[in-house]
């Protein structure tokens, strides 16, 4: 990887809470369930950050920007959360009908660049002299091959009781998103599905898009399903088995509002397909 | 939940006793006949089992029946319980199709879960009043700590003649009959 991008991607690690150690490290929650009956159900999450999917074999993911909607858009409280070694873990009573979104997001400048005597540095700090001073006060006026960059991050799922519903979809216009046009909740295998993404609330075209179902540790390969949004930035797939997916989608352009030059974009969700 | 409807749909439906079979409607009559099998298994509970129609052209879906865990003890909230709905959702493709949009339960459908024997449903009614068109009939079954199974039988509207289509399950259903009569 270029050391530019893996700065920024260390960065973005940091103020996630995410360990910095490799690239390889998937971050993702994982709902007991995602489709519920019966009165106000109870639905247990986990999340961690892991290198096979949905094994919890590296590091928690941090709930401290744990935020939950309720389907009328309110946001709810995690119940019993817990972070332990692996994994952190909360529960959710299901008190309205519908879709609740389950989320993690970040999103901010990071720049690095060179001194005049050739040291190293970056925006926002790392380390015991780190400093989270204003954007222009920290970067040296006589900083040279100065990068400034724009990132985001977001970590999601969703949880349906009753009959789905779609006010959690409404877009932030804040970094990437996903705006399902096939309800996330309603995915069965053999048939399609369709998502659109959105950068800072205009569709991502050109987002790259990796499916990977669950159970890698009983399989040889990763079996990833590789995906381009198209110019309107929807992808669509075509569930070639049940089980729950975790998807990731990444974007990145030049188009970043001043001072930043580039503009990227992370996003995970899990999702889960069912039998027909 | 109606927590009123619920307790008025107890008393009235009269499968709630548990050993208590449809009676025969089907003098002259379209119905549906369907096995419960016997499952020898260390522990069995009762499957729950939907049986709805969809129109394959408008795609709107008319049920027939549910059978599932009623509230124990009377209403939820006066004693009783609901908590037989929690699994609804285990019958996937009627859950999807229909189940999430209803207030369950629901008078003339609901229904208490059965044990293994014959039983018949009243088509006759229900048939008289559908539109013209392609129709699947389609029986699920989800048993705790069990599978999960489902038959699908095609058939036409209006009844032309007198007909039988069948379908036989593997696991959870026996064999299902459709009985058609103009």
């Amino acid at each position: 990887m270029k050391r530019v991008q893996f700065y920024f991607l260390a960065v973005l690690c940091l103020q996630l809470g995410l360990p910095l150690t490799a690239n390889a490290h998937r971050a993702w929650f994982l709902p007991a369930a995602t489709v519920l009956s019966g009165e106000a159900p109870w639905v247990t999450v986990d999340g961690a950050v892991s290198n096979d999917i949905f094994y919890t074999d590296h590091a928690p993911l941090r709930l401290n920007e744990l935020q939950v909607l309720a389907p009328d858009g309110s946001a709810v409280e995690a119940q019993n959360p817990h972070t332990g070694k692996h994994r952190s873990s909360f529960d959710l009573q299901l008190t309205q009908e519908g879709t609740y979104k389950i989320a993690i997001a970040s999103s901010g400048l990071r720049a690095r660049w060179e001194t005049a005597d050739g040291k190293r540095g970056g925006w926002p700090g790392r380390g015991p002299n780190a400093t989270n001073a204003p954007f222009e006060k920290a970067v040296p006026k006589d900083a040279k091959n100065l990068e400034v960059s724009y990132s985001s991050r977001r970590i999601e799922t969703f949880i349906t009781a009753g009959q789905p519903s779609t006010k959690v979809f409404t877009p932030t216009g804040q970094g990437l998103e996903m705006q399902p046009i096939t309800h996330p909740n309603d995915l069965f295998a053999g048939e399609p599905a369709k998502f659109t993404f959105l950068i800072d609330g205009k569709p991502a075209a050109g987002t790259k898009v990796t499916l990977i179902v669950d159970g890698m540790r009983y399989r040889n390969s990763q079996n990833a399903i590789e995906l381009t949004a198209d110019d309107k930035g929807v992808v669509s797939v075509t569930w070639p088995e049940a089980g729950r997916y975790w998807l990731e989608a990444e974007y990145q352009d030049n188009k970043a509002k001043a001072p930043a030059t580039t503009r990227q974009g992370g996003y995970v969700a899990t999702l889960e397909v069912l039998p027909l | 939940m109606k927590k009123t409807l619920m307790w008025i749909a107890l008393a009235m439906v009269p499968a709630w006793s548990p050993v208590q079979a449809d009676p025969a409607p089907t003098d002259g009559q379209s119905y549906l006949a369907l096995t419960v099998p016997n499952i020898d298994v260390a522990e069995y509970h009762r499957p729950y089992v939907a049986v709805w129609l969809r129109n394959q052209d408008s795609g709107e879906i008319h049920n027939i029946s549910v059978w599932y865990q009623l509230g124990r003890g009377g209403p939820a909230g006066k004693g009783g319980d609901d908590k037989g709905e929690q699994w609804l959702k285990d019958m996937r493709q009627w859950w999807r199709y229909s189940g999430r949009r209803l207030d369950m339960p629901v008078d003339g459908i609901s229904g208490a879960t059965r044990q293994p024997g014959d039983y018949q449903l009243a088509l006759q009614s229900t048939l008289s009043t559908l539109a013209p068109g392609q129709y699947v009939l389609n029986v699920e079954a989800a048993r705790e700590v069990g599978g999960r199974e489902m038959l699908k039988i095609p058939f036409v509207l209006p009844v032309s003649k007198v007909a039988v289509l069948t379908a036989k399950g593997e696991s959870e259903l026996g064999e299902v009959a459709l009985h058609l009569v103009p």
